[in-house]
């Protein structure tokens, strides 16, 4: 596992430097190729300052955000395994390799439990640049323990979706995490803890099919791409060029799948008002409406 | 017949049982000698191409055009059937079927998806590709099932929930995910088997319960293999290689424990004996039932997650000492 010390290694440090190091530099806008300095693109929460586009973050961004201070990351122990020896044009473990260094990320998903305006919460965030935010059996694992642990410390949890849908070089262990964090979040519901499901740009496949579509609450980042098979697919099948806003946050929410959509300069005013108005810790579980 | 490719062999052999048996009706040669040596061959053929199927052959197996449906077996094991139709939201889907039936005396709801079985009836069934409205006709079927304690037993056979604009917009993911959220708590037994197809979040949508198995050639994965090829090979050439590295058969599932058991088929597959595949798969869902209903309630919702929960690989690592102390400091 020397590998993997190493690489736990350059996470720290990576995190540490990542926030001094990149303000001189220059972002140019994907949506409307305006350029902006990095120190203002961070200032307006990694949003672009001239059409508010919101950029793909990662999961520490959102614990910056979220988390009025220190947070103490969980389940970072449990890493991707190649069991079914998977072989395409590059072999799994290579895949996942190249992965750790050029992300410096553990997976998929980050787990994290602070204090967010003095009120506990836990947060799994996903990550994209990781093979596609593709949910495996570690993603999978990471989640479960996540509801556990809100369930144990009847802490509210928010999960932060972003993942391309599953990861294939898992096969059916990778579909088996849609049943399992499913089944997982079915006791959650269960004994009474809120579950906030925030979808972000990107949102697809078996990520949206499973635990993203079953919040207590569900919302989204403006204009994220959410669905279930992705538009490639839906356009090669219908064989026509589809609507403007299809698959859109907008989209979801005109079609009653999103309770609302959160720029995110208010995120977390946001989730702090959920948090406040379900608050588990008071809520008197005899008053619930009972099974 | 329908012969695959991999059954070249057995095409010729029976090709030439014809030509036998049409020499001895019309004249007064004896060929019953050479058409039991013939049918030994073929016997011994057959074993021998079915002994070795690779994952990609099992996987054109699964979508053998005269392969049972959902509708044959729900027939042939069961006395009666009542169809139920329609979601009560928004229209009856024709890719998932289910209604009321009685197993040997005991009521059970009985849920699956559904072929066509010629060119008009695929297009009406959507290839057994389903919409929201099937997922959620499933769920009011099976919660009526719970309402009144009868056992919930699906059958799953689909190349994917359809990817359709209007599948879309009236929330297929969302559709999917409540199944699979309202069958973990589902206070009756929940049978399943895997007929044919088992692809992805379609399949998996009226998939999870108690028991869950597959007949012996079929497949369960969370992508095709064509699909698969095209992503990951960047061609849809390499379905093949495909097939072999999901390790989608029943096989690999059942040594991986993420499914219960394997069901096994006639020799040459289901639809070369669809009346005794009916009969093996009726009495181990019989079967099934009964070992469930010895749990209480709780129990079985308890090991029914838990089965879910234990479901991944990973390795766990060593937490490195300095971590401690720099834990607090990220933020
Ligand atoms: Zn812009």
């Amino acid at each position: 596992m020397g590998w993997f010390k190493r690489l736990k290694d350059g996470i720290q440090t990576a995190t540490r430097n990542k926030k001094e190091a990149p303000e001189g530099l220059w972002y140019k806008c994907e949506s409307c190729k305006e350029a902006s300095t990095m120190k203002e693109m961070k200032e307006n929460f990694y949003k672009c300052p001239h059409c508010n586009y919101h950029t793909r973050i990662n999961s520490f961004d959102y614990f910056s955000l979220l988390f009025d201070g220190p947070y103490e990351e969980l389940f970072i122990d449990l890493v991707s395994k190649d069991h079914l020896h998977f072989t395409d044009l590059k072999a799994y473990p290579d895949r996942l390799n190249e992965a750790y260094r050029k992300t410096q990320l553990s997976d998929a998903i980050a787990v994290a439990h602070g204090k967010i305006n003095r009120r506990p919460l836990i947060v799994a965030a996903m990550d994209f640049k990781f093979i596609g935010g593709s949910m495996g059996s570690v993603v999978g694992e990471r989640i479960a323990r996540a509801i556990d642990f809100a369930r144990q410390n009847r802490t509210p949890l928010l999960i932060i979706s972003k993942s391309g849908g599953a990861r294939m070089m898992e096969s059916a262990f990778s579909l088996m995490q849609m049943a399992k964090t499913s089944a997982k979040l079915s006791q959650l519901a269960k004994a009474g803890v809120p579950y906030f499901s925030m979808l972000t740009d990107p949102t697809t496949g078996g990520v949206t099919a499973s635990f993203a579509m079953l919040g207590d609450i569900n919302f989204a980042e403006p204009k994220a791409l959410i669905g279930f098979a992705g538009p490639r697919v839906i356009k090669e099948t219908i064989k026509r060029d589809l609507p403007e806003d299809f698959q859109t946050s907008e989209f979801l929410l005109e079609h009653g799948f999103l309770d609302f959509i959160v720029d995110r300069k208010d995120l977390k005013e946001t989730v702090s008002d959920m948090v406040s108005y379900f608050d588990p810790q008071k809520m008197d579980k005899s008053k619930m409406l009972e099974e | 017949m329908v012969f695959l490719d991999f059954e070249q062999p057995l095409e010729s052999l029976y090709e030439q049982l014809e030509k036998i048996q049409q020499v001895g009706q019309e004249g007064d040669v004896d060929v019953s000698v050479m058409v039991r040596e013939l049918e030994n061959k073929i016997k011994n053929k057959r074993k021998e191409i079915y002994s070795n199927l690779t994952g990609w052959q099992k996987v054109q197996l699964s979508r053998h055009p005269e392969r049972p449906y959902t509708l044959f077996y729900i027939k042939q094991m069961c006395r009666k059937f009542t169809e139920l139709h329609g979601d009560r939201y928004f229209k009856d889907d024709k890719a998932i079927v289910g209604g009321l039936a009685s197993l040997d005396g005991q009521t059970i709801v009985i849920i699956g998806h559904q072929k066509g079985i010629n060119t008009k009836m695929r297009q009406y069934r959507n290839f057994g590709m389903a919409n929201p409205e099937g997922y959620r006709k499933a769920l009011r079927l099976m919660k009526l099932a719970e309402r009144f304690g009868f056992p919930v037993v699906t059958l799953i056979d689909t190349p994917g929930a359809f990817p359709g604009m209007e599948a879309e917009e009236r929330g297929q993911a969302e559709a999917i995910a409540r199944n699979l959220l309202e069958m973990a708590q589902l206070r009756v037994p929940i049978v399943c088997a895997v007929i044919g197809e088992g692809a992805s979040g379609g399949a998996i949508g009226i998939g999870l319960g108690d028991r869950v198995y597959m007949l012996e050639n079929t497949w369960y994965s969370v992508i095709s293999p064509e699909s698969c090829s095209s992503i990951l090979w960047r061609s849809w050439d390499f379905k093949e290689q495909a097939a072999e590295a999901l390790k989608l058969t029943a096989d690999h599932m059942f040594e991986f424990g993420l499914i219960d058991g394997i069901i096994k088929e006639p020799l040459g597959g289901a639809h070369t004996a669809p009346e005794e595949m009916a009969k093996i798969l009726k009495k181990q869902i019989k079967k099934a039932i009964a070992e469930i209903q010895e749990l209480t309630i709780d129990e079985m919702i308890e090991t029914r997650i838990n089965k879910y929960a234990s479901m991944g690989v990973y390795d766990v690592v060593e937490p490195l000492k300095e971590e401690e102390s720099d834990k607090k400091v990220k933020a």
